[in-house]
């Protein structure tokens, strides 16, 4: 009840404000005038009587102030007229708040954007069902992810830990649905994959375990609801339809639920079949080989009540019965378990490093930004100290005035950040249909959700009382006595000593975190350009690439390497082709595939023994010739290379090195793959890379594609012509071959975009934060040395007066913004250099050691800071001593 | 009569209760509550004029006064306060409370037998 009341009288008074305004007004006065009544009876005029009568009252606004204080339902009613004052204050300084809301939002904004990636990457689990529970189960030191399928069915039969374990595999398809046959992405799953994530299907129904009958037995299809709105315009009548998959009839069962794209977040699948199907699909049979892991991801939600200990001990124990039973294929293998969202530890932790990096830059830039704030409130507080001094000697209250900051600081940090966060808000959604790469249905799903929302008001919130934070030293020291006193002059003197100020501080932090900031984009950008033209053992340059699967198109064996070498034929005849050469997957493509190999003395040929993993390529004669890969010794292959003849291979130096010793005595030797094939090395090539930019170099072999097909087909055309004519005469050349093969036709430059996708988002990633800092700077750096100079202006003209010369009084305006800057970009750049160091996980050779990289650092902090000093300087050397002097 | 070198200064939170006493005679308004409370304390404690109206709105705010306007003896307009009967009871109680305390700390100050 009294609560209650409270809580009327309250809101009475937040409604009856003006009234009771009113009332106290005319109560203090009726006071006043019963005094004076007295007085004038004791003798004294009314006039005088009256003005006796006030004076004794004493101050009548503070006791007013205390009386809505008393009231105390005006909290509310208070903060709306700090509102309105600090609105009115913000208003009359228009360019002020605009500078400040400006690089709030800017600071917010960034903040917002790396945090939103950060919480869609990391934070987030994927879209399914109890998606805490969902582990992917990797295995051996390296924590690999991939199995094989035999592998992958004891697993899933023999762990008591998981409530199901499902599998999948990321797969091109080439799909006809009556029209235009085109290639699409695909998971191949086990048949529990959609009941083990409990997902529920939006139209028709999934396939199930019971749907399985051995290889080939289940021709269904599922499509993602994205698929099914951009290919078959919402039909509802397409569950059902028979479509061709790889020219085998498959029928569509039903269409994913929106919100699921799949169980790696970077790539979204079109469609999902079953992986008993995979002889179709990929046209190549390994469901049965036990040594071929080209399982990608087994995943599972782990059981209520198993804690991950036990559940890595339990598959531990199926991992040694598999290295026991199967000692040719299984090396004794143990697991771990990884969030499977970004392919557990192939990029997590990669992205995780980066996107940390990426929090602790932003957050280093709200700082700046508050920083710069922060002076630029205490420069406007010591503006205001006079204003300030005289209403505390009318009686307001400190509290009141710092109120009135606080308010101000906090009414510019919302607008900013609100302003920000809608910025952020349209560039995570652009972000989200961003598609990177072409070739793959790869994206970055990095919509917003309400915890974004919520981090960027509450640093917004936090970063206003920060900066409001900084002028309250000075406010709470202001004597009024002083201040009125002494006039303007007594501020110049007690804000121009010697001491090291807070604003100094300020100003060197946000220097050094822009050095640090200048330096990582700068070392991000040579790293970037000199992956660029790095030796990649091959020559990207005036080269095509036409990309396919064969038995997209439906053919197997034989059939295919007959078509392969029609194409490669058919494509040579076109006019101004240099060479043709055939690679099954293309170097930096983005894919790739290793082989165990063992030493020609083996004999137990068991995991324990591999001499090394190498990569595996199988090329025509012409590839290296189309690639421009020097043939280091020996030949490359020919077209008699085939089935009749003895099993050849080309290896690269390092693979001649590690096995051989030395590339002379690689020649002619053999070595043997895990099925005893002993194969004779008739040539050596240059290292390359092969996988990514940033691996070390790596043993790799290449085989002749007459001897180990390849359904993988990726045809390098060499020539000096336009691209986009040529790109006319490849199509035309390839569907006279065949009008029902779906290909992927690229620059080889465009198709290093895969490789070079994490150098490149790093880079401007980092570019934009670096200009960031730098704005920020700039602002900080003009607004200090802005005020100084203004504040000293009558100072200079005084110099100026006694006859100093340009230098000196550019040297009294501006030497301590100056050796701030030189402070700050010293610290910030041996900062930089230091965290670089994580950069080179990402970015391909990034090293700080590098003296364009300091170079250019100097130079940009110099700019920066001529930049800043400008016109402060300028208005510095035409300081006129008569008109300051007159206007004293 | 307000100005005598020798008035004591109001120790923290006695001001509302001696409000309430000047109140508890009959009803009176701001000014006329100053004069109550000079007379009754025979001047010897120093209130500021406007000190006494933050008092005034609390007590009203709490519920221990209730306010309405009238004239006064001057002839002019001016809001009397009076005593609720919350109000009556706080004075009882503080009053009691405040008589125990004085007592209390007379007693500790009084000059003692061994210290003659």
């Amino acid at each position: 009840m009294k609560l209650f009341d409270s809580l009327r009288f309250r809101i009475a008074t937040l409604f009856q404000r003006d009234q009771i305004r009113a009332e106290m007004e005319e109560e203090l006065r009726s006071h006043i005038q019963h005094r004076a009544d007295d007085l004038e009876r004791s003798g004294l005029g009314r006039a005088e009587a009256e003005r006796r009568a006030r004076i004794e009252f004493g101050g009548r606004e503070k006791y007013k102030e205390e009386i809505h204080t008393a009231l105390g339902g005006n909290l509310i009613g208070t903060i709306l007229q700090d509102v309105r004052f600090s609105l009115r204050v913000l208003r009359k300084s228009p360019g002020f708040t605009i500078a400040a809301v400006l690089t709030l939002a800017l600071a917010i904004g960034a903040n917002a954007v790396v945090f939103g990636v950060l919480n869609a990457l990391i934070l987030r689990p994927l879209n399914v069902p109890q998606a805490q529970s969902l582990y992917s189960v990797e295995h051996g030191p390296f924590k690999d992810v991939s199995y094989s399928y035999p592998d992958y069915l004891d697993l899933r039969d023999r762990n008591r830990s998981f409530d199901a374990l499902a599998a999948y595999i990321l797969a091109p398809v080439g799909l006809d649905t009556g029209s235009n046959p085109s290639q699409a992405w695909g998971y191949e799953v086990s048949g529990n994959y959609f009941d083990a994530l409990s997902i529920q299907p939006f139209l028709g129904r999934f396939f199930h375990v019971a749907d399985e009958h051995g290889p080939n037995s289940a021709p269904y299809l599922v499509i993602s609801y994205a698929y099914w709105h951009s290919h078959f315009q919402d039909d509802r009548t397409v569950v059902g339809r028979v479509v061709q998959v790889n020219k085998h009839p498959f029928t569509i069962l039903g269409v994913a639920p929106h919100e699921f794209r799949g169980t790696l977040l970077f790539f979204s699948p079109d469609l999902w079949v079953p992986m008993v199907d995979q002889e179709q699909v990929e046209g190549v049979a390994l469901l049965g080989d036990r040594a071929t892991r080209n399982i990608f991801m087994v995943l599972g939600h782990m059981k209520a009540g198993v804690t991950p200990e036990q559940a890595i001990a339990d598959l531990n124990s199926v991992g040694s019965y598999l290295g026991k039973t199967y000692p040719k294929d299984d090396a004794k293998m143990t697991f771990s378990l990884a969030r499977p969202g970004l392919a557990g530890s192939l990029l997590g932790p990669a992205v995780k490093g980066f996107m940390t990096g990426m929090m602790l830059l932003a957050g280093l830039i709200l700082l700046a930004a508050c920083a710069n704030l922060g002076s630029l409130f205490a420069a406007r507080a010591a503006d205001h100290s006079r204003e300030v001094a005289l209403r505390l000697a009318l009686g307001s209250s400190r509290t009141r005035i710092l109120r009135g900051v606080f308010t101000e600081a906090v009414l510019i940090s919302l607008v900013g950040g609100v302003l920000g966060l809608l910025g952020s808000i349209a560039l995570l959604r652009l972000l989200s249909t961003w598609q990177p790469v072409p070739q793959y249905p790869m994206t970055v799903p990095v919509n917003p959700d309400a915890l974004v929302y919520l981090v960027a008001l509450f640093l917004a919130l936090v970063s206003g009382f920060l900066f409001g934070a900084v002028p309250v030293r000075q406010i709470l020291r202001t004597n009024p006595y002083e201040v009125v006193k002494a006039g303007t002059s007594g501020i110049i003197a007690g804000n121009t000593g010697r001491r090291v100020t807070l604003r100094d501080v300020l100003l060197v932090l946000q220097i050094a975190v822009c050095a640090v900031l200048v330096t990582s984009s700068l070392v991000a950008v040579r790293g970037l350009v000199r992956s660029m033209h790095s030796d990649f053992g091959f020559e990207p340059q005036n080269a095509m690439l036409m990309d396919t699967t064969l038995s997209m198109a439906g053919y197997t064996g034989d059939r295919e390497s007959a078509m392969q070498r029609r194409m490669i034929d058919a494509l040579a005849t076109i006019h101004g082709v240099k060479s043709v050469g055939l690679v099954s997957q293309i170097p930096l493509g983005g894919g790739g595939s290793t082989s165990s190999i063992y030493t020609d003395q083996t004999t137990d040929l068991i995991p324990s023994k591999v001499a090394a993993d190498p990569a595996r390529f199988e090329i025509s004669p012409d590839y290296f010739h189309a690639a421009n890969t020097n043939l280091l010794e020996g030949r490359a292959f020919t077209w008699h290379d085939d089935k009749n003849s003895p099993p050849v291979a080309v290896i690269n130096q390092l693979f001649a090195r590690k096995i051989f010793g030395s590339v002379a005595n690689a020649l002619g030797k053999y070595f043997k793959t895990g099925d005893g094939t002993r194969i004779q090395v008739v040539g050596v090539v240059e290292d390359g890379k092969y996988y990514q930019l940033t691996e070390d170099p790596r043993p790799a072999m290449f085989l002749p594609f007459l001897q180990r097909h390849t359904s993988l087909t990726c045809l390098v055309v060499r020539s000096n012509r336009d691209p986009q004519l040529l790109a006319a005469d490849i199509r035309r050349t390839v569907r006279n071959l065949d009008d029902g093969l779906p290909f992927n036709l690229v620059t080889w430059t465009q198709g290093l975009d895969i490789a070079l996708f994490p150098s490149h988002v790093a880079t401007v990633a980092l570019g934009v934060l670096g200009l960031m800092g730098a704005m920020l700077s700039i602002t900080g750096i003009f607004g200090m040395a802005a005020y100084s100079v203004s504040k000293r202006l009558r100072e200079l003209g005084i110099r100026v007066a006694l006859g100093a010369q340009r230098s000196e009084v550019l040297h009294a305006a501006l030497g301590r913004p100056l050796k701030l800057l030189a402070l700050g970009s010293t610290g910030g750049l041996i900062l930089g250099l230091l965290a670089t160091r994580v950069l080179a996980f990402i970015v391909y050779q990034a090293t700080p050691r590098d003296p364009l990289v300091l170079a250019g650092v100097v130079l940009a902090m110099l700019l920066l800071g001529l930049l800043a000093t400008w016109i402060p300087a300028q208005r510095a050397l035409s300081v006129d001593p008569l008109i300051l002097l007159r206007e004293e | 009569m307000f100005l005598l070198t020798d008035q004591a200064q109001l120790l923290p939170g006695t001001l509302d209760l001696l409000i309430l006493r000047a109140v508890s005679l009959g009803p009176l308004h701001g000014y006329g509550i100053l004069l109550r409370i000079g007379q009754i304390s025979e001047n010897a404690l120093l209130i500021e004029q406007g000190a006494l109206y933050p008092g005034l709105f609390r007590l009203v705010r709490q519920g221990l006064l209730k306010a309405s306007w009238g004239t006064s003896e001057n002839n002019r307009r001016a809001k009397f306060y009076q005593l609720t009967a919350a109000g009556r009871k706080r004075l009882r109680e503080e009053t009691a409370s405040w008589n125990r305390l004085a007592g209390a700390i007379a007693a500790a100050l009084s000059p003692q037998p061994e210290e003659v």
